[in-house]
């Protein structure tokens, strides 16, 4: 959240609420962040010397109140968009948890991957149909979850497929 | 939440317009369909999923009434289509049915344009009434700048909306797509999807889609999925 509000505060010194404003417009997509979480966030970034007040308006309140980027600033936020976020490994799957359980205790496992792939494929459809009727960053996000989902679903079709090598593996 | 086999009833309103009951089909010794069954209705995009091997070509084929089952029904509009006698079958195949390929469908010889004019020639429609309606779906296609172009002269990307063109210049009632952005990168192949299900959509066309990758299906309104030649549909609570 510092961050990024640092990174929007670049393009110029911004008062809270058009931070907000900004914020929501571009990340904040079902979740808009509340005032409250943006001013603290801001009175962390002045007590570290990462913004700094750069006007305010008569009349008082925090609303009044102009924040600039510092040089420290840009070069955190430098710092983490050159920074590669850590690659998600998921190795704890509670999809495949499940599907073990399902064979060690006699259940049907494939019926445990056609109703995950039913779910998933209702959540791509919801987002494709997001994203035919969206602008090209609602395009960007949407495609980034399918991927995701696609992922998954490549998953569970691979695992029906081998339901019976590892239903003897499990039992041997 | 449950799965089951044989989908009997729809998951909305609306008399079927193509359906199969139970289809049985073998290549020699090996069963292709082992009782599989679907339904589809009119402005409904259906996609039939699974594995490679899993008969799901074998299904759209016997759907669309272009191999016999060796049992089982398949009904267009309450009609049985594998008791048509040869003429007539194919005669349906041009008017009411579009066909989507994932490569190798498009004349080599003729130009786009005289491609997509080719189902409304064979009908019997003058060239130039003919041409009028392709050149319509060329633009509405995106590609009316190929018009004049070979097939081999456009783009992967080109060629498949040349081609969904061709399958919609009837304005069929099925459009029966098979793996229809199997050759495209993401980008194309999303667009195609796009393009083939908003003009089906907009005509109340249906769509049997038979894909296996999840980005293609998610274009659909439901899925069946195809393993070892049986149909299954999964219901979800919401």
């Amino acid at each position: 959240m510092g961050l990024t509000l640092l990174g929007l505060l670049e393009n110029g010194p911004r008062h809270g609420y058009d931070l907000k404003k900004a914020y929501d417009e571009r990340f904040g997509h079902d979740r808009p962040v509340h005032y409250g979480q943006v001013y603290s966030t801001l009175s962390r970034l002045l007590r570290d010397g990462l913004v700094e007040v750069n006007g305010v308006e008569a009349g008082g309140g925090p609303d009044r109140k102009r924040y600039a980027i510092t040089s420290s600033g840009v070069t955190d936020v430098h710092g983490w968009l050159t920074t590669p976020e850590k690659p998600e490994l998921y190795l704890q799957n509670t999809l495949y948890t499940k599907v073990v359980l399902a064979l060690l205790s006699g259940r049907v496992a494939a019926e445990v991957l056609d109703i995950q792939r039913a779910a998933h494929l209702r959540a791509m459809r919801e987002l494709t149909q997001r994203k035919t009727n969206g602008d090209l960053a609602d395009q960007l996000i949407c495609d980034h979850a399918l991927f995701h989902l696609e992922a998954d679903l490549r998953w569970l079709q691979l695992t029906a497929a081998r339901l019976d090598q590892l239903a003897k593996e499990i039992s041997s | 939440m449950t799965a089951r086999e044989h989908p009997t009833e729809q998951a909305a309103d609306g008399p079927p317009l193509l359906e199969a009951q139970e289809l049985r089909k073998s290549f020699g010794a090996t069963p292709a369909l082992d009782g599989a069954s679907l339904r589809v209705r009119a402005g409904e995009v259906l996609a039939v999923m699974g594995p490679s091997g899993s008969g799901k070509s074998t299904l759209l084929h016997c759907l669309a009434g272009i191999m016999p089952p060796d049992s089982g029904r398949v009904l267009y509009q309450g009609a049985e289509l594998s008791a048509l006698p040869d003429g007539p079958r194919s005669e349906l195949r041009r008017t009411e049915f579009g066909f989507v390929f994932q490569f190798g469908q498009l004349v080599p010889e003729l130009t786009c344009l005289e491609n997509v004019a080719l189902p409304l020639r064979l009908g019997g429609m003058k060239r130039k009434e003919a041409e009028r309606s392709a050149t319509e779906w060329l633009e509405r296609l995106e590609v009316a700048d190929v018009a004049g172009k070979r097939p081999g002269e456009a783009s992967g990307g080109q060629g498949q909306r040349v081609a969904v063109a061709r399958a919609m210049v009837t304005t069929p009632k099925v459009i029966f797509a098979d793996e229809p952005t199997g050759a495209l990168d993401t980008l194309n192949g999303e667009r195609v999807m796009q393009l083939l299900v908003g003009a089906a959509k907009d005509t109340n066309a249906a769509v049997v889609l038979v894909t296996h990758e999840p980005r293609v299906a998610a274009y659909s309104d439901r899925e069946v999925v195809v393993r070892d030649g049986k149909s299954l549909e999964v219901e979800l609570s919401r």
